[in-house]
């Protein structure tokens, strides 16, 4: 066991892992964070994305180790019932949420990207979040939610 | 009851009601369910397709440290067991056995042949690879046609690998022929499909303290409970499902999936156990939709008129008949799409084959009927030398035609306007992007029933309660897999009360807790359920408004209700808070638990095919623009406009959604998805080799929601679930085939197939 030390959601935690521990059990069963998915367990699928200091990362290819004094943050970190994200509410908005398993994922993806180019292009826009699979939405709504919370963002009515 | 005619809710793009939790991470799907002291089940699988069992050990991995117990079929109280998915109505014929775990054989590459539960699942896949399984490897067969020889392997010992057919005879099709211009005469394929959910199949079970057994479970069909009571041989009233918000499902949760294996594993233990499949279990042993080899043969008069279809449709079943029966009379009843053709001849056949059981997907065979039909279509209009859509429109089902089947249709087939809205939407054929590019332009039209086979005798139940503070509390045992069977409920609600969507909770998907609302299949949950809610709904308004005009003294017909309010022409207004304690103080009822029937029928006639077979169909046209390039074989979908008439849309912005995703899997299904079994061994095991459209593939998407309103769904509503990805496939098919000049009739259209084509066209 190893002793590794991190921020998540801006919590500081401290806690011990086996060297084989990969981010997503740890975070799924040590902290209890339930909404990062397991979908395919070899990083294909995103539904398992978390940022790692605000970048984009598979936490099913990621070993807990390689967190240590690092920041995370999971879909639980970044909005609440009472003050959501303006990518959760544009996302609840445009109806770009369906059975949701993608979601958490997805809008991580999009917090990363909007974080670093807050007026993508729609080709950005696909880019950022190709290794997000979903099989419900076709993708045209989450599009559209995270053009909607650019603008948003943004300052702009909408 | 009064009748509701302008709406407030109804139509209208409100979020759905669990949009927030989903948003939020706050949704506790099947695997983010844990209970104090769980243990964990894994599965042995088969390692040959077609094999006899001489012998399992299990000592070794029962004496492992951690190890709970170690179950083979022994030790399952009903192993074998005839499959009756979620049937209302028994109706005999076509029941296949399933085996809960292998016994004597095993059929398919990765049949489930042992259980273990242990501590930890690390555990769990030690004690697996520690059973000894000595196998005699028998000689398997993976080709429907090939199964159908006499000769061939059998799956089930000394029967027929043929385990159904279905006939259609209309008309006369010798004389139909006689009198054609014209004949075509084609075979096409549809490959080996996954559903790729995002979540894999899970789920907790446990032991209650009376004894009894809970299954929390992501499923489409709570109500396998009868099954799973079944196998371990207890009452059905000691068994309890309950699922979850479903991470997809796509007809890949309506068979069982790990739900026998986590009763059997709790009923053994006495602890909570969990199951959460791997990816590659659930890509590569998982069912998946029916392949298909047609035959089709097309008569038509030279100024496009069709006068006789001949079709051959073989499906293969897997190792286990399961829903292939069903599955092939949906292909069957849908052989011609939505054409009027006086005479009509179809023979259809599902074949069991050493391949994984075949099963429930997204249209359940009306699909891959349509992606041959519709490839027909375009070939016959080629032959004739008339526009592929000019043809289509001179054959298309209207009101007061007679279907294949013989049912005479009663309300409207809208597919002239769905295929002209479509094409003014495509507009005209691009010029292609470069000098090595080709591009091309596609229709398909195609149609799909909602609601279950009429003589299964379906039915739903739903339960509407106002609370003495105005708010509502609905409960129906639905399943929601993500399209909004429960937002949809809720929005009928709100409309029927005048309730606003956030003052009603829903309860639903409990076997012990809310109304059996039957299975989330078959587009029938809006349908069903929603019927049943407005019924339950409109008779607690009937109440409100009967207390509320004895309040009043004016008749119920001149009270509205709108803003949580009852309100008279004269202004005057009594809130739905205070109705509600008016009525508990007199004792009216201020709930209803209603019962919707859909039409009941019998199994149609087995020589003939005739006989009404489905409530109604929903009908739409897809149109795909499509450029391929010549040196990669790279097809991008450019374009992609769909569009159904829905009869009213509930919720237009669901519907697009339900558009848009039936575009995405589509495009898959003619582009790239391929499970590939070689010799029954899947050849797709990750996302890797099985490819889903990503953000990058998806085109333009443009839903198209045409409304007439006579649909059999509340407020004329018609489902959309399924029949959204119908056309889609042709129609990029048919697209490809417009750029190349040259039909390649395998799927899916991979870029090396298309390099082939052009190969052998130059």
């Amino acid at each position: 066991m190893k002793e590794i030390e991190f921020t998540i959601n801006g919590r500081k935690k401290r806690i011990a892992v086996r060297p084989k521990d990969l981010l997503l059990n740890v975070i799924r069963e040590e902290l209890g964070l339930k909404g990062t998915k397991y979908g395919c367990g070899t990083g294909e699928c995103g539904a398992c994305t978390v940022l790692l200091d605000g970048r984009p990362i598979l936490s099913c290819l990621t070993l807990a180790v390689a967190v240590n004094g690092k920041s995370i943050t999971t879909i639980e970190g970044i909005g609440t019932d009472e003050h959501l994200h303006p990518i959760q509410q544009a996302f609840i908005d445009a109806g770009a949420i369906q059975c949701g398993y993608c979601t958490p994922g997805m809008i991580l993806s999009a917090k990363a990207l909007l974080d670093k180019n807050p007026n993508p292009s729609e080709e950005e826009i696909k880019e950022a979040i190709k290794g997000n699979l979903c099989r419900c939405t076709g993708y045209v709504k989450i599009i559209a939610a995270i053009q909607l919370a650019a603008k948003r963002m943004r300052g702009e009515r909408v | 009851m009064d009748v509701i005619k302008e709406f407030k809710v109804i139509g209208k793009r409100l979020p759905s009601h669990d949009a927030v939790e989903k948003a939020t991470g706050q949704t506790k799907y099947a695997d983010d369910f844990a209970l104090p002291g769980m243990i964990y089940g894994k599965i042995l699988r088969a390692k040959y397709p077609h094999a006899r069992i001489k012998r399992i050990d299990t000592s070794k991995a029962e004496k492992l440290d951690g190890v709970y117990c170690v179950l083979t079929h022994k030790d399952v109280p009903n192993n074998a067991i005839i499959s009756r998915f979620g049937q209302t109505r028994a109706v005999g014929g076509f029941e296949g056995v399933y085996r809960v775990l292998a016994e004597g054989k095993v059929r398919y590459y990765g049949e489930p042949v042992a259980l273990v539960a242990a501590e930890t699942e690390e555990i769990a896949e030690k004690a697996i690879d520690l059973i000894e399984v000595e196998y005699e490897e028998l000689e398997g067969v993976f080709d429907p046609r090939e199964a159908m020889d006499p000769k061939a392997p059998k799956i089930e010992d000394g029967k027929s690998n043929v385990v159904a057919r279905f006939k259609i005879r209309k008309g006369d099709v010798a004389k139909g022929f006689a009198e054609a211009d014209v004949i075509v005469e084609n075979e096409y394929m549809s490959q080996f499909i996954d559903h790729a959910y995002l979540e894999p199949e899970a789920g907790v079970a446990w032991v209650e303290d009376d004894g009894s057994i809970t299954i929390r479970v992501s499923t489409q069909v709570i109500e396998h409970y009868r099954e799973i009571a079944h196998v371990l041989g207890i009452p059905e009233s000691r068994v309890r499902v309950i699922t979850p918000k479903i991470g997809g499902g796509f007809g890949g949760k309506e068979d069982i999936t790990v739900e026998y294996y986590l009763a059997l594993l709790a009923w053994k233990t006495g602890r909570p156990v969990k199951i959460v499949q791997t990816r590659e279990e659930s890509l590569s042993f998982r069912s998946k939709r029916h392949p298909y080899k047609f035959k089709y043969k097309t008569g038509v008069k030279k100024d496009g008129t069709i006068v006789a279809v001949e079709a051959e449709l073989i499906s293969d079943a897997g190792a286990y008949m399961t829903l292939s029966p069903w599955v092939l009379l949906y292909s069957t009843v849908n052989a011609i799409g939505p054409y009027n053709v006086p005479n009509v001849k179809v023979d259809s056949y599902t074949v069991l084959t050493n391949h994984p059981p075949s099963g429930a997907y997204r249209t359940f065979g009306a699909g891959q009927a349509c992606v041959a039909y519709e490839q027909q279509m375009d070939e016959v209009a080629k032959k004739l030398g008339m526009d592929p859509v000019e043809f289509r429109k001179k054959n298309y089902l209207k009101k007061g035609d007679t279907m294949a089947n013989g049912w005479k249709i009663p309300n409207t087939v809208a597919l002239h306007e769905t295929t002209d809205l479509v094409l003014k939407y495509l507009g005209k054929k691009p010029k292609p992007s470069g000098p090595k590019k080709l591009v091309g332009m596609g229709i398909a039209s195609g149609m799909c029933s909602y609601g279950r086979m009429i003589f299964l005798h379906d039915t739903s139940r739903s339960k509407v309660r106002l609370e003495l503070d105005g708010s509502v509390t609905i409960e129906c045992g639905v399943q929601d897999v993500g399209a909004g069977q429960e937002a949809s409920l809720c929005q009928i609600v709100s409309e029927v009360l005048g309730v606003p969507l956030k003052k009603i909770r829903i309860i639903s998907g409990d076997t012990a807790a809310t109304p059996i609302a039957g299975t989330t299949t078959a587009t029938r949950q809006l349908y069903m359920s929603g019927n049943a809610t407005y019924l339950a709904a409109m008779k607690v308004r009937d109440n409100i408004l009967t207390k509320a005009s004895e309040i009043f003294g004016v008749d119920k017909s001149e009270l509205i209700i709108e803003d949580e309010k009852i309100k008279t022409k004269d202004g005057k207004s009594i809130s739905l808070r205070d109705i509600a304690v008016a009525c508990a103080a007199d004792g009216v009822e201020l709930f209803c638990e209603a019962q919707f029937n859909a039409p009941f029928g019998e199994v149609p006639d087995p020589e003939t095919g005739q006989g009404r077979v489905f409530p109604d169909f929903t009908y739409g046209t897809t149109g795909a623009i499509v450029e391929i390039d010549t040196e990669t074989g790279e097809v991008e979908v450019k374009k992609i406009a769909s569009a159904f008439d829905v009869g009213t849309a509930i919720n237009p912005m669901r519907v697009e959604g339900q558009i848009e995703g039936g575009a995405a899997m589509g495009i898959g299904w003619a582009l790239t998805e391929d499970v590939k079994f070689e010799k029954g061994i899947a050849k797709a095991q990750s996302f890797a080799e099985y490819i889903i459209a990503t953000a990058v593939d998806v085109p333009e998407i443009k839903s198209i929601i045409v409304e007439n309103h006579d649909g059999l769904g509340p407020f004329g509503a018609r489902g959309v679930g399924e029949v959204v990805l119908a056309p889609v496939p042709p129609a990029v098919i048919n697209a490809v085939a417009d750029a190349l000049g040259k039909r390649i009739k395998e799927l899916p259209i991979t870029g090396e197939r298309i390099l082939l084509a052009l190969r052998e066209k130059s």
